[in-house]
């Protein structure tokens, strides 16, 4: 189901969490609001949810106005940045509480229970208690029972906020082969662009309680339509009056038109690639990321003087 | 609504009904009834058996409450859940185990009558029933914060080379402090109000062994309600004075 | 503390097995035993219930006077018993000024176990209401569960150990409660006399041996309620995360 959010905006006491937003989303998207905390990406989805009740504006699901509809009507998948599990309950009794409460018959619900267990890959789970499985575990426990119902949107807090590195690189993975598979409507949030570019198929970029941009991965990665978008979705390196990302620069040892001279203060390798830390005549500092193979070709060293120019301009800074 | 006007209901309105009638012969009735020799000497017994049972019970309970977290010994649980037979049992029994051990046809009777101690029907009696009914609030104040301090600071003390003692004194003591403050003004609400137990062993001989406690009953039972009431309000002054501590304290991070 | 508690249940054998059952069914220690462990059921039902009530107000409600509230609770751990069931009787004994005079009868006792009881389930429940994560509440809410499917099925459970806890407490408190009951029950025997005024009676008697017999009766209670709050805490936190 599709998305649209008009004009919602919520205080807390003095503080406005989210002000005055507005975006859409189409049915099947997957959908990430990206933005520091404190930006009220997360009151947004409670909003969307139900779980907060709007000041103003108008949250549309399927193109029903659901502004008023209570959280327990809105058939909206949630998952907790912590989970939520139930813990005085079985992994099984987590899955199947909303097809409980919906007084689903026992036989179906046990089949529907084995059946999302096996799509998060728990077989094997459903008699254990949340206390005796991993963080991963967990989430995919959490994701199981919110799917249960068969909502008509899912929504996840920092999804992988809680897990440490590795699982989180393969939750990501796996996240996005669901969303193929189930193909409900998926808004996340998070505050790890990466994160952000790999999973989503659309970004919101939330600052301050508003809207930044909104685009796919790529637009706001090359085309930001802001100086916060630009500083948050990846590295921003100075050249003269233009911003630039560091992997954007041609270095040279030879003069040309366009180029800056500067100085190479360190050579840090990072494998595949290689970070040069520059500095201009001026004393301005200058970030360039280039390849091994062209390091080696250019024999880099530190003291050197070289040339680097644009190749792909952000935005010219106003 | 309806939780708040319970409170009210079992709660307030009795208490501020003593101070009416405490009062409701004029002030300087009430004032009478308090200096009378025997409510005087009441008084004083009461603060002796606090002032010797509050600082007992406190160094047991830093005591034992270090046994239970820090060491490892048989018995452990078990001398953990006996601790709190003092909240569980009632304050008659206290007294009368207290009669059977040390009153004249008791267990050591023969031997103390022998040695001319009376522990039974004077204050040694009294001051043991005291301490067995307020004997577990430090320790179980103590033990949470012990728990949560860890042993992390004591460990560090003792590689820079600090004794024992030297650790407790600087390190473990000052981190438990307001868990043992707020165990003992518990063990003090307690040891001043204590009935039952020191009714039992007491004898109620007034100007000897009553308590305040003790002499709000005899005052009542001799139909001097003024005497009763006027009693009950030096001791609930002090209950709401142990109330007002123990809110202060819990603001200072002691455990609630 | 144990040998005086051993030197009870000594005393209470005097007569053999056969004496001390004489003892505790006697037909006025039965009726005590027996009005004793009713209404301390009684009262701590109540309390359990008003408790978890009081319990659940404090922790999420915001009202003016809160803080002084949840000071007032602790009132019946701070007041001498005595002062207590004198201020009992002076609100609802013969000259009670809202003309409800419970004195002399049961109802007088329960009205003074009430009192002494009333914080230990409230004291028992509020802080694993606090440390409860609300996010399984919203978990429940946003799968379709209303606001009593949430409090029977996710708060109940949780924090049902702890409510047993302080019900078990609570309920060692009332069997041995004396300097409460003592002035407002009037202590007529088969009526309103409890456990604890028939041991203080039957010492000052010199009847050692029924008095250690019906106290022995009330410490094996007074374990066993131990043993259940030892119990609820293991239950409570088999699952913690």
């Amino acid at each position: 189901m599709s998305i649209e959010v008009t004009a919602v905006r919520k205080t807390f006491g003095d503080f406005v969490a989210v002000d005055g937003v507005t975006f859409a989303v189409r049915d099947g998207s997957l959908t990430a609001l990206l933005g520091p905390s404190g930006s009220g990406k997360s009151t947004l989805l409670r909003l969307i949810a139900g779980l907060e009740a709007p000041d103003a504006g108008r949250v549309v699901i399927g193109g029903a106005d659901r502004t008023d509809t209570p959280a327990r009507n809105r058939d909206v998948g949630f998952v907790f940045q912590h989970y939520a599990p139930f813990k005085h309950m079985t992994v099984r009794d987590n899955v199947g509480f909303g097809l409980r409460i919906r007084k689903v018959p026992r036989d179906r619900i046990r089949a529907r229970v084995a059946e999302l267990l096996e799509l998060v890959h728990l077989e094997g789970y459903a008699d254990r208690y949340p206390s005796q499985l991993s963080g991963g575990q967990r989430q995919r426990m959490a994701l199981a029972r919110a799917l249960a119902v068969e909502p008509r949107v899912l929504l996840l807090d920092e999804p992988f906020g809680a897990l440490d590195a590795t699982v989180r690189k393969e939750l990501r993975a796996w996240l996005r082969r669901l969303h193929d598979e189930v193909h409900v409507t998926t808004i996340f949030v998070t505050h790890d662009q990466e994160e952000a570019m790999e999973v989503a198929e659309q970004i919101v970029v939330m600052n301050e309680g508003r809207i930044e941009q909104i685009g796919t991965p790529r637009d706001v990665y090359e085309r930001p339509a802001s100086e916060f978008v630009m500083g948050f979705v990846g590295p921003v390196t100075r050249v003269g009056d233009a911003a630039v990302r560091p992997h954007d620069l041609d270095v040279r040892t030879t003069p040309a038109a366009g180029a800056v001279e500067a100085m190479i203060e360190r050579v840090v390798h990072l494998g595949f690639e290689v970070r040069l830390e520059l500095v201009t005549g001026d004393g301005l500092p200058i970030s360039a990321q280039i390849t091994r193979q062209a390091a080696e070709e250019l024999e880099l060293r530190n003291g050197q003087i070289v040339y680097v120019r644009p190749n792909r301009l952000l935005r010219a800074v106003a | 609504m309806g939780a708040l006007g319970y409170l009210g209901l079992i709660l307030l309105g009795p208490v501020g009904l003593v101070f009416y009638r405490t009062f409701e012969h004029g002030l300087a009735a009430a004032w009478n009834s308090v200096t009378t020799p025997d409510a005087q000497h009441a008084f004083w017994l009461t603060v002796e058996l606090v002032a010797i049972s509050v600082p007992l019970n406190t160094i047991f309970g830093i005591a034992a409450a270090t046994a239970i977290v820090r060491h490892r010994f048989p018995g452990r649980r078990l001398f953990d859940s006996l601790l709190d037979l003092p909240f569980a049992v009632s304050p008659v029994v206290v007294g009368l185990a207290i009669v059977l051990v040390y009153g004249r046809k008791g267990w050591f009777g023969t031997w103390l009558a022998d040695h001319g101690i009376q522990v039974i029907f004077s204050v040694p009696g009294m001051v043991l029933a005291t301490i067995f009914v307020s004997l577990p609030f430090v320790v179980r104040e103590v033990i949470p914060v012990l728990r949560e301090i860890g042993t992390e600071q004591e460990e560090a003390a003792t590689t820079l080379g600090a004794s024992p003692f030297t650790t407790f004194r600087r390190i473990t003591l000052p981190a438990i402090r307001w868990g043992v403050v707020y165990g003992v003004v518990l063990t003090t609400a307690r040891a001043l109000g204590e009935f039952g137990a020191v009714s039992v062993v007491s004898g109620h001989v007034a100007g000897q062994t009553e308590t305040l406690t003790l002499h709000v009953q005899d005052r009542f039972e001799a139909f001097d309600l003024t005497g009763a009431y006027a009693a009950s309000v030096v001791l609930a002054l002090l209950a709401i004075a142990t109330l007002a501590s123990m809110t202060l304290l819990r603001r200072r991070g002691a455990p609630a | 503390m144990l040998l005086p508690l051993s030197a009870v249940a000594v005393r209470s054998m005097d007569g053999g097995l056969s004496g001390f059952w004489q003892a505790v069914s006697g037909p006025e220690a039965r009726s005590a035993l027996e009005l004793t462990f009713l209404i301390s059921l009684i009262v701590v039902a109540i309390n359990a219930l008003a408790g978890t009530l009081i319990a659940w107000v404090l922790v999420r409600d915001r009202f003016r006077g809160m803080g002084t509230v949840n000071a007032v609770i602790d009132l019946p751990f701070a007041l001498p018993t005595i002062v207590a069931g004198l201020t009992l009787l002076a609100l609802y004994g013969p000259r009670s000024p809202v003309r409800i005079d419970v004195s002399y009868a049961r109802v007088g006792v329960a009205m003074a176990l009430l009192f002494v009881t009333l914080p230990f389930v409230v004291r028992a429940v509020q802080p694993v209401l606090m440390e409860l994560d609300r996010d399984m509440e919203d978990a429940a809410v946003s799968l379709g569960a209303s606001g009593r499917q949430v409090f029977a099925r996710i708060v109940l459970p949780n924090i049902l150990p702890a409510i047993l806890s302080g019900i078990a407490l609570a309920f060692a408190r009332a069997i041995g409660e004396f300097g409460s009951v003592v002035l407002i029950s009037g202590n007529l025997p088969f009526k309103t006399e409890v456990a604890s005024v028939f041991i203080f009676g039957r010492i000052e008697s010199d009847n050692v041996t029924a008095a250690a017999a019906v106290s022995v009766v009330l410490l094996v209670a007074s374990l066993l309620m131990l043993a259940a709050i030892g119990a609820a805490a293991r239950w409570g936190g088999r699952h913690e995360l």
